[in-house]
């Protein structure tokens, strides 16, 4: 297939390759983020913002505006393109885009897992799941239990109301009785009918659902889903394996960077630091031995100074220093990201769409908050140019 | 003030006298205490004052630190971090627990926090932003003890205000009112007394005077009655009496055989 996407590729998917490479244009430029650095109010953002693609969510605001507010609308576009894209796309590019989300979602059902075993309200709970990460089966994790107790369900006869019946006894139990408190449990009850069933499998122990077990389980449900996309890209083959498998690589090594500096001093052991990496990437497997002992930010340093990529995002810190590794790595992230549209015919631009609009919101947030803190002087630390 | 209500409605007598210096000797006593005390307090009140000061001043910073320290963390961890650091939050691990201090007789409110139970937030974030959320939650630890400490200082800035007014108050009322009163009515009551004393004075100086004539009246008496005696032991000698001399005469008035 490799070389010969050209021929089919617009069939299926060069109307849709159009409408990203046009949104594309819409990203804020260099001259964008220095007009928004300049500005003293969060009214004047919005004056700056109306006169780009983020106008018509933004125009309608009432004046005293918040940075969260900002974020909303925006992610809103974001999340209106991506259905838009989404109800065009056929398959594969279909499942390519709704992997996109996964990671969301993942963030998502982890929210509602540990919201329910602090006996939070679920209704609560879903208006603050990200949007792109949602699907059908929470309205079942919010319905359950209300048909459950009004005792309406033995009026269902059909086979998914046993299983909504199951889950409200699932979130019961989660909730008041405290007995299916370990992943297995919640796998079976729950999570079996959503797409990331497959990547639980991972990670289904039989022990408590606590704290710590629930971000371990989110690490590993991510690493899963990473080494899952990974593979569906090689599916797919052609650009889009070569392009996405590059971009993934970077986000499998940025995230066992993270992991490894974020673990240092912590409960967590080497062995379950190293579980948590994904199996593939520029550091795997060989980088990962070395990332797994380190004790300290510097002999993080030294195990990925053996690797010329991100050489260049060490040499940018000093010695000891960690607080601007997030940026550096936003940086090349985006850079990579970038990469992606200098070539035709494949998917990974989608991937890079949404990211470089995710990354877009961050700076936003970001130039919105040093704006409405009045911390101006730190407004260029972390915004990205994105072009 | 009218004249009356400056004084105390009491019987003047020196009972009531005693009484009313002991009284005086007490207010003067309590106004110098009080006097004290509303001194302590005010240099107390200053102090707190300037406490306030700065803390408020500290507070501005830590709060602008600690609130950028949730824009890093947002930005490195995503807009719905809070959401996850929200629902694993059970009980609150830094609590507040009051105690009284004892300033002048003044119970003062004091707050100190501690923290109770181990957060188990150390890996939140653990694939992004892990280092951000722990500074950010340093970064409001700081601020809760920042606010803990301004929270202790206004209520004893308040109480201790509250105490200072009432005290000068107190202050006042004995200076002003209790104790012109007491002064007022000790000098009426010797003023009474006085008059008492001159009215007796004056009536013993009667007295005496008539005691002093009737003396004289009587030695006069005695004299002539003695003289009299005199002349009659010498008319007894003589062979007469001087009273049967005049009886004589007198009897013989009243004689009734004799017609002329």
């Amino acid at each position: 297939m490799y070389g010969f996407e050209a021929l089919t590729f617009n069939i299926h998917g060069g109307y849709l390759e159009a409408i990203v490479r046009g949104h594309r244009a819409g990203l804020l430029t260099a001259a964008d983020y220095n007009n928004l650095c300049q500005c003293e109010t969060l009214d004047d953002i919005k004056m700056h913002l109306s006169a780009t693609e983020y106008g018509p969510y933004l125009q309608n605001e009432p004046s005293p505006l918040h940075t969260t507010t900002i974020v909303e609308k925006c992610t809103l576009k974001l999340v209106d393109e991506y259905k838009h894209m989404l109800c065009q796309a056929t398959e594969p590019l279909s499942t390519f885009l709704e992997y996109i989300t996964y990671g969301h979602m993942i963030d998502n059902v982890v929210l509602i897992v540990t919201g329910t075993l602090h006996e939070r309200d679920v209704q609560e709970l879903l208006e603050k799941c990200h949007p792109l990460g949602m699907f059908d089966r929470y309205s079942h994790l919010i319905l359950v239990p209300s048909i459950f107790c009004n005792k309406k369900v033995y009026a269902f006869p059909n086979l998914s109301c046993i299983i909504m019946l199951r889950i409200s006894c699932l979130i019961l139990s989660i909730a008041t009785l405290a007995v299916a408190q370990n992943m297995r449990e919640l796998y079976r009850l729950v999570l079996v009918d959503t797409p990331l069933a497959p990547y639980f499998s991972e990670c289904i122990t039989s022990e408590d659902l606590d704290d710590m077990n629930i971000e371990i389980m989110r690490n590993t449900l991510y690493k899963a889903y990473l080494e899952d996309f990974y593979r569906f890209c090689q599916k797919l083959g052609g650009a889009t394996a070569e392009i996405m498998s590059d971009l993934l690589a970077f986000e499998a090594d940025r995230r066992a960077v993270n992991i490894t500096i974020n673990s240092i001093g912590t409960e967590l052991t080497r062995d379950d630091r190293r579980k948590l990496y994904s199996s593939f990437g520029l550091l795997y497997p060989y980088g990962h031995e070395e990332l797994a002992v380190c004790e300290d930010i510097d002999q993080v340093r030294g195990a990925l100074e053996k690797y010329p990529p991100y050489q260049s995002i060490f040499s940018k810190l000093s010695y000891g220093e960690s607080q601007m590794l997030d940026k550096t790595f936003y940086e090349e992230e985006v850079k990579r990201l970038c990469l992606a549209f200098e070539q035709q015919f494949h998917y990974g631009v989608f991937f890079a769409y949404m990211r470089l609009r995710e990354q877009e919101i961050r700076n936003l947030m970001w130039i919105s908050e040093c704006v409405a803190q009045n911390q101006k002087s730190r407004v260029h630390d972390s915004v990205v140019f994105i072009f | 003030m009218s004249g009356q209500s400056q004084r105390l409605n009491v019987v003047p007598t020196v009972t009531m006298l005693g009484i009313m210096k002991a009284r005086l000797v007490g207010a003067t006593r309590g106004h110098a205490l009080l006097k004290k005390k509303s001194d302590a307090l005010t240099v107390q009140f200053r102090q707190i004052l300037k406490k306030i000061v700065s803390t408020k001043e500290s507070m501005g910073d830590v709060m602008k630190t600690s609130s950028f320290a949730l824009t890093e963390a947002k930005y490195v961890a995503g807009e719905n971090i809070k959401h996850t650091v929200l629902e694993n939050v059970q009980n609150a691990s830094l609590k507040v627990r009051s105690r009284q201090e004892n300033i002048a007789g003044v119970k003062l409110p004091k707050f100190e926090y501690f923290t109770e139970g181990e957060t188990k937030n150390d890996l939140t974030g653990l694939a992004r932003g892990g280092q951000q959320i722990q500074q950010c939650r340093a970064a409001y630890v700081k601020a809760i003890e920042v606010l803990v400490e301004l929270a202790s200082l206004q209520t004893s800035f308040l109480t201790l205000d509250e105490a200072i007014k009432t005290t000068n108050r107190r202050v006042n009322a004995l200076e002003n009112v209790v104790k012109p009163r007491l002064e007022n009515t000790i000098t009426y009551i010797k003023g009474e007394l006085d008059e008492l004393e001159r009215e007796d004075f004056f009536r013993l100086k009667k007295i005496q005077g008539y005691k002093k004539r009737e003396i004289e009246r009587q030695t006069a008496a005695a004299k002539k009655f003695a003289e009299e005696q005199f002349a009659e032991n010498l008319a007894l000698k003589k062979g007469i009496s001087v009273n049967s001399a005049h009886n004589l005469l007198s009897a013989g008035e009243k004689d009734d055989d004799i017609i002329f």
